[in-house]
């Protein structure tokens, strides 16, 4: 669904990314591990458009995405949880995810997708017109990617939705993650933790100072010598 | 209480109607685009002169003539953000203040080359009003009115609609709004066409009650600036309170002395007040 | 001597010769521009470190109503009304600056407290009508060709003030360009937090360049007060004197010794030229392609005119050099 050939990216004179080469199929959940640093959410920001990649090619269902803006890239069905999850506190819940479904396409269908994303976070109905900055961690992830779902998107980013959550909480964003899944939504997740990450993806590549180093199944990274010692400490 | 007073306190409340209206179409802009239109009151002084000429050179009826006045200076904005605003949108602050700087001595000479420096007037007085023996004058009624009118209406604006909720998703987190699909230009656009309205309808209300002249911006314009800062610029609640506070220091000071003391008041208050609330009066 | 020194020095040289070889209005002119170069180098002492002040309006106002208020009211002599008006806008820099960068009033809050106190002054001048003559202006009692009174009909003497002003201010900007504070300075405007955890005294930096800036301005004002022998409010103070002085300041540049001055010969001269051009026929015609013009440089050279014309030297100078 998703492919991505020897794609370079950077900010100013600062190469980040070198070569990348990677393939999300349709219907599964794929997962980039690395350390801090390494260009993972890089990686993600080149991909919704946030910024401009300076070779390789980057195709969605066959149709090149390169050079558009990142508002245009939301249109054609991708839809990108941010790194701290941004978002905009001052609205309410509901507000936030009336802007997820800014886009036209999305707009015509506000009533039956803020349904399905109730259904999957009733946590936020409770709390659709609390500010959104009110609320806790575990909650803030979930409004982040009931944002992100109100697109109606084909492919979901998730950038670290791990980040700064308490290890509980942690835990109850991956069941999350896993329920979309269950919902046939393709996936593409990164993250530094990588335990958790390789049991609710199919396949991983690991990312190194921008750079991919291995790629494989989930099954097979979580077996891997190199991953198990540097990345899982075991 | 003295009769006179307690009309100086009525005509602050009148006038902060449209100082707010002003105050909030100043903090749309710096909230949302983070610049700020150092020519906004001359913008005003514009859209009096387009009612001005229309109502008094083309028999335009006074109705539509502010509504023209109103639409015109929503493109007024845009053209502005265009021209002016979108080339610095990257540089140094001071270059953007510097810029709209230029632009409000530009149309205050331009309007000088078109109009002379005479004051001019509509021609239209409108009534005294008399409520127990206090006289308030019509127009300041209407014009107070018709900004708070404004200011529901940009409100339920922001509230209500997905251009609006964009507008305040924007001035909260500028950077991820490309990732719901937002076209942050679209918005700046949008968001300048609004303050170029509000200004408009500024312009209708202040052009029955004041004289047009080429710098009746800088009668009013430091004043606004003093309001938004002090209600946290960008923060719409902050400046809307903040304008019926400045208004009756201007309202009661003028009372007590002459109209200069009063705004040397004002903004001796505004100097000390920035440094007990540096962030504005009511800084989150 | 560096290049800029001796460039500066040439400028002094052959300004020392031109008042012999044009007429009376060309006189003037020079005049005020030398006057109005020394106040935008003093603006731009502060505004190159990103203390972008909208007040200094204000020092030129106080400079130069207090010794024309003290000559007319109690014929006190400018040599001591000057450095009263000095004092006094000394003291008004103090009283804005120190709570200002105690508080860290920073950006556009600083821009907008100085304007504030730019129209504080304006507002004064006017409502103190009785005093000062309010908006029609006030004309210092003339006394003839009189040391005494600092009056000069004769134009060469004002000129040679002027040319001694300009100077002043160009040496009290080398005398910070090549001091130990300069440093300090520009480790503030580049982050304040991280000079003061050097050991830098943020608060005494800050204050003391403010202070010589308002003082060298308040002393322009008052030389422009004796030399025009009439002040109006809106000419010397005010929102409109203090972004004149802003934007002359960053047109020609503030990063560059004589980029103020570039800065006051081009915009004097312009407006000058524009109002000859025009004449009184078009009134604002001048004004209104001043104004765009003002705003086309700020868009088109943000470095300002000298900055920008080194810089194009500076992309040459290789080019030539690979060329050999």
């Amino acid at each position: 669904m998703l492919s991505l050939s020897a794609v370079s990216a950077g900010y100013g004179s600062f190469q980040v990314l070198f070569d990348v080469s990677l393939e999300v199929p349709r219907g599964e959940a794929v997962g980039v591990i690395g350390s801090n640093g390494a260009g993972k959410t890089t990686l993600m920001r080149v991909i919704s458009g946030l910024i401009p990649l300076r070779a390789g090619t980057m195709t969605l269902e066959g149709l090149p995405l390169a050079g558009l803006p990142a508002h245009r890239i939301v249109e054609q069905g991708i839809a990108h949880v941010p790194e701290h999850r941004r978002l905009f506190p001052r609205l309410t819940v509901e507000e936030n995810l009336r802007i997820g479904a800014f886009i036209p396409r999305a707009r015509r269908r506000f009533a039956a997708q803020l349904d399905r994303v109730y259904a999957l976070f009733p946590r936020l109905k409770e709390r659709r017109q609390q500010p959104a900055g009110t609320l806790s961690g575990g909650e803030q992830q979930m409004c982040a990617i009931g944002r992100a779902l109100m697109s109606d998107p084909k492919l979901l980013l998730l950038d670290e939705p791990s980040a700064g959550l308490a290890p509980l909480v942690v835990r109850q964003v991956f069941e999350l993650i896993r329920r979309i899944r269950g919902e046939g939504l393709t996936v593409l997740i990164v993250e530094q933790n990588v335990q958790q990450v390789l049991d609710v993806v199919d396949r991983a590549y690991l990312l190194e100072v921008g750079a991919i180093r291995l790629a494989g199944t989930a099954d097979e990274l979580k077996g891997n010598r190199f991953i198990r010692q540097s990345y899982m400490g075991l | 209480m003295d009769i006179f007073l307690v009309e100086a306190i009525i005509n602050g409340i009148l006038l902060g109607g449209v100082l707010a209206l002003l105050a909030l179409g100043l903090n749309l802009i710096f909230g949302v685009i983070d610049v700020v239109w150092i020519a906004y009151a001359d913008i005003v002084m514009c859209g009096m002169y387009v009612i001005y000429v229309l109502y008094t050179h083309y028999d335009v009826p006074l109705l539509f003539a502010c509504l023209a006045g109103i639409a015109g200076m929503a493109a007024f904005g845009v053209a502005v953000h265009l021209l002016i605003i979108a080339p610095v949108l990257n540089s140094a602050p001071i270059n953007q203040l510097l810029a709209t700087g230029g632009l409000l001595f530009f149309l205050q000479s331009f309007a000088t080359l078109l109009f002379g420096t005479d004051f001019r007037n509509i021609g239209v007085r409108l009534p005294v009003v008399e409520v127990a023996s206090i006289y308030i004058s019509f127009a300041r009624l209407i014009a107070f009115l018709f900004g708070l009118i404004g200011a529901v209406a940009l409100y339920l604006f922001l509230k209500r609609t997905y251009i609006g909720t964009a507008i305040r998703a924007v001035a909260q987190d500028r950077d991820i709004v490309g990732l719901m699909g937002i076209d942050q230009r679209r918005i700046y656009l949008a968001t300048s066409a609004i303050g170029g309205a509000l200004a408009g309808l500024a312009a209708c209300l202040l052009v029955l009650q004041y004289d047009v002249h080429p710098f009746i911006g800088n009668t009013f314009g430091p004043v606004i600036f003093m309001i938004c800062v002090l209600g946290g610029l960008g923060n719409m609640i902050g400046g809307f309170v903040a304008s019926f506070i400045i208004s009756q220091i201007i309202a009661i000071g003028g009372y007590y002395s002459n109209t200069e003391l009063s705004y040397v008041l004002a903004f001796t208050m505004f100097i000390i007040l920035m440094f007990v609330r540096p962030r504005g009066l009511f800084a989150r | 001597m560096s290049r800029l020194g001796a460039s500066a020095f040439a400028l002094a040289a052959l300004a020392a010769v031109l008042p012999a070889a044009g007429p009376a209005y060309f006189l003037h002119l020079l005049i005020q521009i030398l006057i109005w170069a020394s106040v935008y180098t003093a603006w731009a002492l502060m505004g190159r470190f990103g203390f972008v002040s909208f007040g200094h309006g204000a020092f030129v106002g106080v400079g130069a109503y207090v010794p024309a208020l003290l000559w007319n009211y109690f014929g006190l002599t400018p040599w001591v009304g000057i450095p009263a008006g000095i004092a006094l806008a000394i003291l008004v820099a103090v009283v804005i600056g120190y709570p200002c960068f105690r508080l860290r009033v920073v950006g556009h809050y600083f821009a907008l407290v100085t304007l504030a106190l730019s129209q504080v002054v304006l507002l004064t001048l006017v409502a103190a009508r009785e005093i000062t003559g309010g908006s029609l202006g006030f004309t210092p009692k003339a006394a003839g060709h009189s040391w005494y009174a600092l009056q000069f009909p004769e134009k060469t003497y004002f000129y040679v003030i002027a040319l001694m002003l300009w100077l002043l201010a160009l040496s009290v900007w080398r005398w910070i360009d090549g001091g130990i504070n300069r440093e300090a300075l520009e480790a503030i405007s580049e982050d304040e937090d991280a000079a003061a955890a050097i050991g830098i005294d943020v608060l005494r930096e800050k204050l003391r360049i403010t202070v010589l800036s308002a003082a060298l301005t308040a002393l322009g004002g008052a030389i422009y007060g004796q030399y025009m022998m009439y002040l109006n409010p809106e000419s010397v103070s005010g929102i409109a004197v203090s972004l004149q002085i802003v934007f002359a300041a960053i047109a020609g540049g503030v990063y560059s010794l004589l980029g103020p001055t570039v800065g006051a010969l081009l915009t004097i001269s312009l407006t000058e030229g524009l109002r000859v051009w025009f004449g009184v026929t078009f009134i604002g015609a001048a004004n209104t392609i001043y104004g765009a013009l003002l705003v086309l440089c700020i868009i088109f050279m943000p470095q300002g005119i000298v900055g920008t014309l080194r810089r194009a030297m500076a992309a040459r100078a290789p080019k030539a050099a690979a060329a050999d």
